[in-house]
């Protein structure tokens, strides 16, 4: 499998281009191409680690924000006692445990009920973190102070990304990915096959949520000051969202497509038009729903359907 | 006095979200569109209710005469233009589903924006029959006791319409069996678009009558949907009587927990219910499980 993986143009393309981007910060000294640069790729892991379990399984997960900010808040925690590594592996645990209460809790049921709850988790972890810091510790907002940069910010989400493709892929090709693929199609006909659907959502959320929570985690020492309401902003989850859906969350490079213009989208209407950006939001939100709901992906793949039959037509007649 | 006085802050309480949740149920249960906009639409009343009182001197019951058939007609607007396309296109229940969520998030974003351009984020509220009355020997601000007997007053009468009357069977028949509806004489999607409707003018109802004893702000719509999101799912949807027990169930269990433990710990506690109803009876408390 690994052979016939690595023998895909796809592949060599993607990592041609990663290895570009990682050359970046050498090639640009402009303070604002590398926070740009980070934005996007923050977005990207984010987005594709979306896509990794919405895509297949349908399920609309707004729980992004909640994973995301317990990575930021983890390392706001333990930046002065533990190491960089440490902190990380902290985080991982952290996100798995929540992820498996959310979803064993609702991946055996509909997918309504695992959209109303991640629909809150943010909101749900946001207050029992405020209420821990102004109980528990007595002071509600940390500081981190750590020694990285902002190209090693950058170089690790990165990292991150690779990871979370080749994660992507590797899971697409095996018995996992097959499964998710029918459930998403059609979940009592995975239950009829004797697959265990919900063992297989819920492996799969866990998966997704950990890259969610380390992306939160390495983005935390580029703001010095934290507190539950930076970490746990909700907008997070629906930029992740309409961005994975733009691109199209059934296509594993799909997400990027939408990550790229939207952060820049994004970027533009924050800064022109502050006080219009969520009336801009749902506009976005609606247009894609109406106009492109398989996303370019799959837009993509349907037009190249399309030509690909016409050229056949053609070479019968 | 203690029990009392805790059991009139349940009620008035549970009353109002009972209120906004039966909008809701009716919404998912009937038009098999969930609403995630809801919150805003309540919001949206309040505002409402804010500018007709404080710029034209209105009583605020005059707010509450206009907003029901306001909501209403806004409502039966945002099916008819807005959802009836995803309707039309969807090929199975669960894509509807997933459009109308990303439509309804769509209306939400754009409903707290054009609120959060015209008021800005701070919060609002006006002054309206603030002095206490007594209840009981408990003193209760009068405008929370008159919110909560219009919430009932409501409440009730939308009950008995879908008990009673032609209407009301029409709409139950839809949430039992949408696909059979049509064998009946239904017209489904007009059934759909006016049970949407009465969604709307019950949740712009319950908006004025929040907006007379809370403060208010735009963004604050979301955590209004999630509550009522769980009221519905814990009443067994499109259930209108266990949306009203499940409404005050948690009206009873915010106040508890911000009496004797922390206010800050109401969406913990709201979701303390919810995972325990997720986990013991999934088709909701008084819901009975679908074969």
């Amino acid at each position: 499998m690994m052979a016939s993986f690595l023998r895909a143009p796809a592949v060599w393309l993607v990592a041609l281009l990663l290895l570009a981007a990682a050359a970046l910060p050498w090639l640009t000294q402009g303070e604002y191409a590398l926070s740009y640069g980070i934005n996007v790729l923050q977005y990207s892991v984010l987005a594709t680690a979306w896509a990794l379990f919405s895509g297949p399984t349908r399920y609309i997960s707004l729980a992004t924000t909640a994973f995301f900010g317990l990575g930021a808040y983890t390392v706001a925690v333990f930046s002065e006692t533990l190491p960089w590594f440490g902190i990380l592996a902290v985080a991982v645990l952290l996100a798995i445990v929540l992820a498996l209460v959310v979803g064993l809790s609702t991946l055996r049921l509909s997918g309504v009920h695992f959209v109303i709850f991640t629909f809150g988790l943010a909101e749900l972890v946001r207050q029992l973190v405020t209420w821990y810091e102004v109980n528990v510790t007595k002071s509600i907002g940390r500081y981190v102070f750590l020694e990285i940069t902002h190209q090693e910010i950058y170089w690790q989400l990165l990292a991150l990304l690779a990871l979370v493709l080749l994660v992507g892929a590797l899971i697409r090709g095996s018995r996992l990915g097959l499964a998710l693929r029918v459930i998403g199609e059609d979940e009592v006909v995975a239950r009829h096959l004797g697959m265990n659907t919900t063992r297989a959502k819920v492996l799969l959320f866990v998966i997704s949520a950990t890259f969610m929570t380390l992306v939160g985690a390495v983005m935390a020492p580029r703001w010095t000051y934290i507190d539950p309401a930076i970490a746990f902003n909700p907008t997070v989850s629906f930029q992740v969202l309409i961005m994975a859906l733009l691109g199209g969350a059934g296509h594993l490079l799909g997400p990027l497509a939408g990550v790229i213009p939207l952060t820049a989208l994004f970027e533009l209407l924050s800064a022109r038009f502050p006080n219009h950006f969520a009336i801009l939001l749902g506009v976005t939100f609606l247009l894609i729903v109406y106009l492109l709901p398989q996303g370019v992906a799959g837009w993509l793949s349907q037009r190249a359907g399309r030509w690909r039959k016409g050229a056949k037509q053609e070479a019968r007649t | 006095m203690l029990l009392v006085e805790l059991i009139v802050a349940s009620l008035t309480l549970g009353g109002l979200y009972a209120l906004i949740a039966m909008g809701l149920t009716l919404q998912y249960g009937v038009a098999r569109i969930m609403n995630l906009s809801h919150g805003e639409f309540m919001v949206g009343a309040g505002f409402m209710a804010f500018w007709l009182v404080t710029s034209l001197g209105a009583h605020p019951l005059w707010a509450l005469a206009l907003a029901l058939p306001a909501g209403f007609c806004l409502q039966w607007l945002v099916y008819r233009v807005l959802l009836t396309p995803l309707v039309k296109r969807a090929l199975s229940p669960a894509a509807l589903e997933a459009d109308s969520i990303l439509a309804t998030f769509g209306i939400l974003f754009i409903v707290q924006g054009v609120l959060l351009v015209l008021f800005g984020g701070g919060y609002y509220s006006y002054d309206f029959l603030s002095m206490p009355v007594d209840v009981l020997g408990v003193p209760v601000a009068a405008n929370r006791l008159l919110a909560a007997v219009a919430a009932l007053c409501m409440g009730l009468a939308v009950y008995a319409v879908l008990a009673r009357s032609r209407w009301g069977a029409a709409l139950r028949a839809m949430a039992n069996a949408p696909q059979f509806a049509h064998l009946v004489g239904i017209d489904p999607r007009a059934m759909a678009a006016f049970a949407f409707g009465l969604g709307g003018a019950l949740v712009m109802g319950a908006g004025v009558l929040v907006s007379m004893f809370l403060p208010f702000s735009a963004s604050m719509g979301v955590v209004f949907t999630m509550k009522a999101l769980v009221i519905v799912i814990m009443g067994g949807v499109g259930n209108v009587l266990g949306c009203l027990l499940a409404g005050l169930l948690l009206g009873a269990v915010e106040t508890l927990t911000a009496r004797f433990l922390d206010p800050g710990l109401t969406m913990a506690a709201v979701f303390g219910i919810f995972l325990l109803v997720l986990l013991l009876r999934p088709q909701g408390l008084f819901g009975r499980a679908r074969a």
